[in-house]
Order: structure tokens, then C-alpha cells, then sequence
């Protein structure tokens, strides 16, 4: 199963005693803001856990692999995601301890 | 923007929330997404995107000073895939 806003509104419930309307809300608001610093361009440096960063993209020629036609590739800007090192061994050593 | 200006914002618009419960909100958010990913599990949160794990399976790498192989283990490392709404927002 996968974690969710309502997983992550239920964890300010319980551990922080925020109601679950004002959790609710407060978990929209997080991504959202997170969302609109990257719809400005601007990157977002979470420390411990990672950085989001936005990519401007060159215009290429592109292929339809299924009919060979060309069609170009317009340029564009897009997020990229660069796990911390913090989280990137946390993930890996529980990997690792499970054998 | 980095950590404490997400919590300086987000404080301005829940101001029924101290910045000390914003800091602690954000904080608990980020290690609850961690811990799950340590776990094995995915993130799915609409719009914004998901969290995986990829494996990469062990391989022979080679010490670049000596040219000697050494055996890289298996790794997994996290994934994030924006979604719609953000690859959206994001392009020109």
C-alpha cells in the first residue's frame, strides 16, 4: 500500500494534535507551496531529505518509435529530484539489514 | 526556497498555527515520508507526484586510481515522478 495525503493528514493527527480538518489542510498546503516555488522555477532544498530542482530542456528532434516519423521536441522545463544522501542510506541500509 | 522559508511560509498562511507547530508539521511530514520509503513503500500524492524505490541490481565496477574490479553491491535508491499537475505547472 501505498502512503497518501489522508496517511500523512492522519500522522499530524495523531502526533501533532492538529484537528483533522486544520492536518487535512495543512498537508495541501505543504505540497502546494512546494508546487509553486518549482511553477516559478525556483528549485527547493529540503535538507535531510531531498532537492527538487527545475531543468530547462533544449528543443531536440524527437521520433515516434513506432512509425520512425521525426517530430521535433519542443523545449521545456521540467522538476528533477535528488534524493540527500541522509535518505538515500536510510533507504538503502534497511535494503541491505533485510539481506 | 529551503526548509525554514517553506515553514515561514506556510506558518503566514496557517496563522492559527504557531511558526513552532509549522516547523514541527513539516518536520514530522518529511520523516513520515522517509520512514516510508525506508520501509518499501511508495508515496502517492495527487498532482504533486510520486515516490518509488529502484533497484539496481549489483555489477563489477572498477577502481578508477588502480583499475582494479571490486564488486558494487545491490542498491536501492528513491524515485520521485511529478505529476501531472506539476509537470504541468513546471514547463513553459
Amino acid at each position: 500500500m501505498a502512503l497518501t495525503k489522508a496517511d500523512l493528514a492522519d500522522s499530524l493527527f495523531a502526533e501533532l494534535g492538529l484537528n483533522k480538518r486544520e492536518a487535512k489542510e495543512f498537508v495541501e498546503l505543504f505540497f502546494e507551496q512546494i508546487c509553486q516555488s518549482l511553477g516559478n522555477g525556483e528549485a527547493v532544498k529540503l535538507s535531510g531529505f531531498g532537492h527538487f530542482g527545475v531543468r530547462h530542456k533544449n528543443s531536440r528532434p524527437g521520433r515516434n518509435p513506432k512509425t520512425g516519423e521525426e517530430i521535433p521536441i519542443a523545449e521545456r522545463r521540467v522538476v528533477t529530484f535528488r534524493a540527500s544522501h541522509k535518505l538515500k542510506e536510510r533507504v538503502d541500509a534497511h535494503a541491505r539489514s533485510r539481506g | 526556497m529551503t526548509k525554514s522559508e517553506l515553514i515561514g511560509s506556510l506558518a503566514e498562511k496557517q496563522p492559527q498555527l504557531d511558526q513552532r507547530d509549522v516547523e514541527l508539521a513539516v518536520k514530522g511530514l518529511l520523516e513520515r515520508m522517509s520512514a516510508a520509503l525506508e520501509a518499501g513503500e511508495r508515496i502517492e500524492v495527487r498532482g504533486f507526484g510520486s515516490f518509488s524505490l529502484h533497484e539496481r541490481p549489483s555489477r563489477i565496477g572498477r577502481n578508477p586510481k588502480t583499475g582494479n574490479s571490486v564488486q558494487v553491491p545491490d542498491r536501492r535508491v528513491p524515485h520521485f515522478k511529478p505529476g501531472k499537475e506539476l509537470r504541468e505547472r513546471v514547463d513553459l
